[in-house]
């Protein structure tokens, strides 16, 4: 389902130029749940931006169900974000303005993929239900997490993309956001890859890749 | 479409959160494109009305044969222009005072008058015949009905006597114009078989040469697309137009920096929506829908407020417009579809603008944050080079203008390049000023408190940019009139010299009066005065005959002169002329004029000029008596009287009782001078009024700056508080620093005021009016708008600071806990 | 009847009561408000004794009046023309004539020129009294504005001719000679011309010998011309009935040297009044007033906005007259301030030759 083939990037930062990626090849078929892992620096993030047509590579191929992402402009990376793809950030990047169900559902109407039944279950899954009319400012890290994962899997992705989704979060809230995340992807039958620095949380899932001076190690 | 009205609604979210955002954003297009659109319709409603004027059977609209120095011709001509193929058709123009109250009387021969000349009159059926048959019938505007207070159908007399015809109401009529039929036009002003002008139809087919019909007796001239009404009273318009653009730049700031903060806001809501698959382009187009959407809403709500702004203002433009330049404007708005228009798409256009900086930011912003340092200092040092840099570049333009231009428009050019020079600058000028302040600090804190109020400077530069030139406009405007209204007073104490003035209704009481008056003892002498009407190079100008007395000699303020002046007067041959008139024609001592007199011109020489301040006309003064030989028809009812003080009351009440004169027809000196202060006083009404809102928006624009940058400022106050500094000293040490800036800001609005007041006067007033005053400054005029602006700068300042007293601790700590 | 009305060049309309022609109301009133009351004026009798040049000139007691004249004409390609000069005078009210301004005349001047391809018109205004129009008899000159029918030295009254005829318009112009060697023309009953059975008349004689020689111009191409010109002049008070809308008016120069002066007033019931002369080479004039004539529109053109009957079938049995008529150019429309249509034709039949056709209250 996703395919990455001698991906390459280089930044240039302070006039020198810095070879984040140098060939990484990665495969993720479907349901698949894949953790990233890698020390700071190691391209992990960057990769996972890659992934997601945040930002374009300098060399090589990313094909998700068949699409070449490397090929398409700034609104078609849009659309694949849209409507295959689910990201959940460490920042939780919720929109301060919008109440908890808003924000679970703004992308899948966008989308146009809103689904009233699936939205249901959704709140009840990640336990929301009482939460709907709260704000983001109103809710604790692991609250926001799950209403970010909500919005991301609200359009039924392809795949599920996360960097560091439990970063700011404590431990136990952890293991209960990842455990969470795990039910849904395996109900959705979505793929699933993860950015985590935790080789505890990296233990959880299918698989792990670990990043290494740019190279999948 | 769904899918942008889902982005629109996600981006909306943000106002329903932040209702005071919303508010001053809406609050700044408002006040933008009220004061604009009021402006406009009021300049729309004088235009109009002008355009009636001038569309009254061919004003300047309209090519047209005149006579040489504009003195009448003889009929045949016109027979002899018709029938040698020109398409021309005969007006006769002239004065008459019915009540006291002066009219343009029109002759025209509707046969003949062509279908392009513009709005012909209608008239109904059968109307042809009642119009030329004798007496015929006088078309007027409904307010002449109104101001003479006679129902249609009536037949008003002259002042001398004369039987008008029946009045009737012409909608498309200007007031103050009287239209009756050629011949009967030539009857009532005594002029048989003579003509003033002819108009010139579209040509229907080969024509001589004017010369060889006419010879050199009359002069083509080409239609102009400008009245002469229009021309008189550009200035005014372009001060109020000017007033408006001020406003409207200074709403605009308003808009600026609400759109800047709700986008600072908003960063992190436009990454999200990017991450969530919402594209640039997408994101962008559905930017811009938001903000038309609100500047169309604003734009209706401010053009609701600019009507009533116009309505509320419009009865003191009408008297200002009436009372410089007799032009007519009826007190009730009526405003086109095409106001409406242009008023919102101000609106739309001016948040473009002002939101421009904004949404290319939102275009170029990337989904990824980027972890580059932030160089603010630097950047800001880039800026303020640049910027002062460009302000050198318009002050180098308003030196040229200065120099070299020579018309209304360059001066009003010279104050705009000034006071955006200036605007410009301030920036540059203010962080030169905090760095001084910043070198000389010693105690931490104080550094502290200058350095962070250098950095705060960018983001109030705008707004103390718009105060600095609310501020100067308010001193130079301010300075202009006032040193006007005491000019105006010392010149109307020598002006208005005679103790007692007369209007008869006619020759025949004022004969009966003058004769009762030469056996009253208490009377010193009675002073004749007489006026009539003349054309002279191309405009209406007044002859004003004073008879030889003391009274002028002594007290009649004259700006220059040769020597004996007044006995020079005596014989006929001399003449006074006003400074407008001379200012116009450059025309100065010694200088030989020839005015058109019904006997044939009349050369005169200038011995003198005077000020004839609030005249829309030139002004030519000659003795009485020699007015009276060229001018035989004046009539003969107003005069003077000099009379001890003491006995002025009983005289006034005794010649009531005796002759039943009203008011307007008596009036001793004093009353006399406080009804022209009251009318000069209301010229300026509109300009104060303007004025004031200037000030209000720009206060308004200087707490928007503040909240916004309260909002932004806390990371920078969080580590002061949590090394101990309390709120309540914290928000002190804010109110402080923007008292100093808005002070600072302030002190340099004074020089620029009074540049500008010194521009007003002795450039566009000169051009626009006609007249210099002498400058004066009033520093406790100055100090008053200093105080003002301190207060205003006050308000604006506390609610935010209010704001940071009150502050939870726990909003403080939450500094420290976001990272973003 | 209470529409207003611009008080310009439609002001002639408003003075003459000539309001809203064509329109439905306008009917009633007759064509260019001939129908109306005449209180006040002179009234045509039988009778008359005509004296000349007094009544080439004006008759300010009669409440309209005009010279018209009408030529066909011919380069020297053979191309057919048709000029048309024509001066109206009308009275805002009876009385005393007023000096200047005052005076109640108003005049009104329509000239054409038409060709084949092109019709072009003009037309003037003038109050009467200050010499911007009028028609003085010694020598004889009409005039408005720079149009003018002057007589030439040598002028007989008696058959007013040699005239010079001149005038012109944005796209026009020009100037004709007119010549005749016969006595001028009695139409009607000996000048006294019936419009209805309830006694409205007009005085009305004519000049129909005119041969002519000038120069026509349509835009800048000057051209020479000959041919045959006719003058009509008729005053009256009221010469129509109320309940007559409009006349279709034939002047005819027959090949045979004769010629055929023939109208019709149309009723609004539809009992249309035919009148016409019969005018002999030698200049006799004879009523041709009979049940049998017949003239019958036989080809409609659409001409700004209206159906005009621009072809006619004409009979007169007792003269042994039966033709056809067409237009010189179908669309010789007037679209002056009382529109009509006035244009050349030529026939063919039992007769052949060349004429002008007037139709107005279409």
């Amino acid at each position: 389902m996703l395919s990455v083939r001698n991906l390459t990037k280089t930044y240039r930062s302070a006039g020198e130029q810095v070879a984040v990626l140098r060939g990484v090849n990665l495969d993720i078929s479907a349901g698949e749940r894949v953790a990233l892992t890698g020390e700071s620096g190691s391209g992990k993030s960057t990769l996972l931006h890659l992934i997601a047509g945040l930002d374009a590579a300098d060399g090589g191929e990313i094909t998700l169900a068949d699409i070449a992402v490397a090929d398409l402009g700034d609104a078609g990376r849009a659309e694949l974000r849209r409507d295959r793809l689910g990201l959940v950030f460490q920042q939780f990047n919720l929109i301060p303005s919008l109440n908890v169900e808003d924000n679970l559902a703004f992308q899948s109407r966008i989308a146009g993929r809103h689904d009233a039944v699936w939205h249901a279950e959704l709140v009840e899954r990640l336990g929301l239900a009482a939460l709907l009319q709260r704000y983001p400012e109103q809710l604790s890290g692991g609250q926001q997490q799950r209403v970010a994962i909500g919005r991301a899997l609200a359009t039924k992705p392809l795949l599920l993309l996360a960097d560091e989704p439990t970063g700011n979060l404590d431990e136990a809230t952890a293991d209960e956001v990842l455990a969470l995340t795990r039910d849904l992807v395996a109900r959705t039958g979505c793929g699933f890859l993860m950015v985590t620095h935790s080789e505890r949380l990296a233990a959880t899932l299918d698989r792990r890749i670990h990043l290494h001076a740019g190279l999948i190690a | 479409m769904s899918r942008a009205l889902w982005i629109l609604a996600v981006l909306l979210s943000h106002w329903r959160r932040h209702p005071m955002q919303l508010a001053t954003l809406l609050i700044g297009l408002i006040s933008a494109t009220a004061l604009w659109s009021g402006v406009q319709a009021l300049n729309a409603q004088a235009r109009s009305s002008y355009d009636r004027a001038a569309a009254t059977f061919g004003g300047a609209r309209t090519a047209m044969l005149v006579g040489r120095d504009d003195a009448a011709f003889p009929q045949a001509l016109f027979v002899e222009l018709r029938r040698a193929g020109w398409n021309v058709s005969p007006v006769l123009e002239g004065r008459i005072q019915i009540g006291g109250r002066a009219f343009r009387l029109l002759g025209i021969e509707p046969v003949t008058l062509p279908g392009e000349v513009g709005d012909a009159p209608t008239v109904g059926r059968s109307g042809l015949q009642s119009f030329v048959t004798p007496p015929g019938e006088m078309l007027v505007a409904r307010e002449v009905l109104t101001d003479l207070n006679l129902p249609e159908g009536a037949r008003p007399s002259t002042s001398s006597g004369t039987l008008l015809p029946p009045l009737r109401v012409q909608s498309q009529m200007a007031p103050g114009v009287l239209v009756v039929d050629i011949g009967i036009a030539q009857q009532l002003l005594n002029m048989p078989d003579q003509m003033s002008r002819l108009l010139i139809g579209k040509t229907k087919g080969p024509r001589a040469a004017l010369e060889a019909v006419a010879g050199d007796r009359l002069l083509l001239v080409e239609p102009d697309a400008e009245s002469d009404l229009e021309r008189l009273t550009d200035s005014f318009h372009l001060n109020l137009t000017a007033f408006g653009l001020l406003s409207f730049v200074v709403g605009l700031f308003i808009v600026n920096s609400a759109i800047g903060l709700a986008f600072e806001q908003r960063r992190p809501m436009l990454r999200t929506l990017r991450a969530c698959g919402v594209s640039a382009r997408m994101l962008n187009a559905v930017l811009v829908i938001e903000l038309v959407a609100l500047a169309l809403i604003a734009g209706v709500m401010g053009l609701v407020c600019g009507y009533f702004i116009a309505a509320s203002l419009l009865p003191d433009v009408a008297a200002s417009l009436r009372g410089l330049y007799g032009a007519q404007i009826p007190g009730q708005l009526t405003l086109r579809s095409e106001w409406w228009i242009a008023g919102l798409a101000i609106s739309v256009l001016g948040a473009l603008a002002a939101a421009a900086a904004s949404l290319l930011k939102a275009a170029r912003l990337p989904v990824l944050v980027a972890a580059q340092p932030q160089a603010w200092q630097q950047a800001q040092q880039r800026w303020l080079i640049l910027q002062s840099a460009v302000a050198l570049a318009v002050f180098a333009t308003a030196g040229f203008l200065l120099w070299y231009g020579d018309s209304l428009l360059s001066g009003f050019a010279v104050l705009a390049a000034l006071l955006l020079a200036a605007a410009l600058m301030l920036p540059a000028i203010l962080e030169r000023v905090l760095s001084l302040g910043q070198r000389s600090a010693r105690r931490p804190l104080a550094v502290w408190f200058w350095a962070d109020s250098r950095q705060q400077l960018s983001g109030l530069s705008l707004a103390l940019m718009a105060l600095l030139l609310a501020l100067a406009v308010n001193v130079g405007v301010g300075t202009m009139v006032e040193s006007f209204s005491r000019t105006f007073v010392g010149w109307l104490d020598g002006r208005l010299a005679a103790d007692v003035y007369v209007s008869a209704k006619d020759d025949a009481q004022a004969t009966a009066i003058r004769a009762w008056l030469r056996a009253r003892p208490e009377v010193e002498a009675i002073l004749p005065g007489g006026r009539a009407d003349a054309q002279f190079r191309g405009a209406p100008i007044e002859v004003l005959g004073l008879p030889d007395h003391a009274t002028y000699s002594e007290h009649w303020p004259l700006l220059e002169s040769s020597g004996n002046a007044w006995v020079r007067l005596r014989p006929g041959d001399t003449a006074l002329i006003s400074e407008q008139l001379a200012r116009r024609l450059k025309l100065g001592l010694g200088d030989r004029i020839e005015v058109p007199a019904p006997g044939g011109n009349w050369p005169l020489e200038i011995v003198g000029i005077y000020a004839d301040y609030g005249n829309p006309k030139g002004q030519i003064t000659v003795n009485y008596a020699a007015l009276t030989r060229r001018f035989p028809g004046i009539p003969a009812t107003r005069f003077g009287l000099r009379v001890a003080p003491p006995e002025i009351p009983a005289l006034l009440s005794a010649m009531r009782e005796k002759f039943g004169l009203g008011d307007r027809s008596l009036a001793d000196q004093a009353t006399m001078k406080a009804e022209s202060k009251r009318i000069f006083s209301r010229t300026f009404a509109v300009t104060a009024a303007l004025n004031t809102f200037t000030l209000g928006v720009a206060g308004i624009a200087l707490l928007t700056s503040l909240l916004t940058l309260s909002n932004s400022r806390l990371p920078q106050l969080a580590p002061l508080w949590a090394i101990g500094i309390t709120r309540r000293r914290l928000a002190a040490i804010e109110l402080v620093k923007t008292m100093s800036v808005a002070l600072i800001t302030a002190l340099l609005a004074l020089p620029l005021g009074l540049l500008v007041a010194w521009c007003l006067i002795a450039v566009v007033n000169v051009k626009a009016f006609g007249w210099r005053l002498p400058f004066h400054v009033f520093p406790l005029q100055l100090l008053e708008l200093l105080g003002v602006a301190m207060a205003a700068s006050l308000l604006a300042a506390l609610l935010p600071v209010l704001k940071l007293a009150r502050m939870q601790p726990a909003s403080l700590i939450k500094i420290f806990a976001d990272e973003r | 009847m209470n529409a207003s009305i611009k008080l310009s060049r439609r002001a002639f309309a408003g003075g003459l009561a000539l309001l809203g022609l064509g329109g439905g109301a306008a009917r009633a009133q007759g064509f260019a408000g001939l129908g109306e009351n005449a209180e006040g004026f002179a009234t045509v009798v039988p009778g008359r004794t005509f004296t000349f040049p007094a009544d080439h000139g004006p008759h300010p007691e009669f409440r309209i009046e005009w010279w018209y004249v009408t030529a066909n004409l011919r380069d020297a390609s053979g191309a057919a023309y048709g000029a048309q000069w024509t001066l109206f005078r009308q009275a805002i009210r009876p009385g005393t004539q007023q000096p200047g301004w005052a005076n109640q005349q108003i005049w009104m001047g329509h000239a054409a020129v038409t060709s084949a391809e092109t019709h072009r018109y003009g037309e003037a205004f003038a109050r009467g009294g200050v010499g911007q129009a009028g028609v003085e008899t010694k020598p004889f000159h009409a005039w408005i504005d720079g149009w003018d029918m002057r007589g030439l030295d040598g002028m007989l009254d008696a058959t007013l001719a040699p005239l010079d005829l001149k005038a012109s318009g944005s796209d026009f112009s020009y100037a004709l000679r007119l010549d005749a060697d016969r006595s001028l023309v009695l139409q009607g009953d000996a000048g006294y011309s019936r419009k209805s059975d309830r006694g409205q008349a007009s005085y009305y004689y004519s000049q129909p010998f005119f041969n002519v020689s000038g120069l026509i111009s349509i835009g800048d191409r000057p051209v020479d011309v000959t041919g045959l010109a006719w003058m009509d002049r008729e005053w009256s008070s009221q010469p129509l009935g109320p309940d007559q809308t409009g006349w279709d008016w034939f002047s005819l120069h027959l090949n045979t040297g004769e010629k055929l002066m023939l109208y019709w007033l149309r009723q609004q019931d539809g009992r249309n009044k035919m009148f016409g002369n019969w005018i002999a080479p030698d200049g006799r004039s004879v009523e041709i007033a009979s049940a049998d004539n017949s003239i019958t529109p036989i080809g409609m053109t659409d001409v700004a906005g209206r159906k005009i009957p621009t072809a006619w079938r004409v009979a007169i049995p007792a003269r042994g007259l039966a033709i056809e008529t067409t237009p010189l150019n179908a669309k010789s429309w007037m679209g002056t301030s009382f529109p009509y249509w006035e244009g050349p034709i030529h026939f063919a039949g039992s007769h052949a030759g060349l004429g002008y056709l007037e139709m107005t209250g279409y």
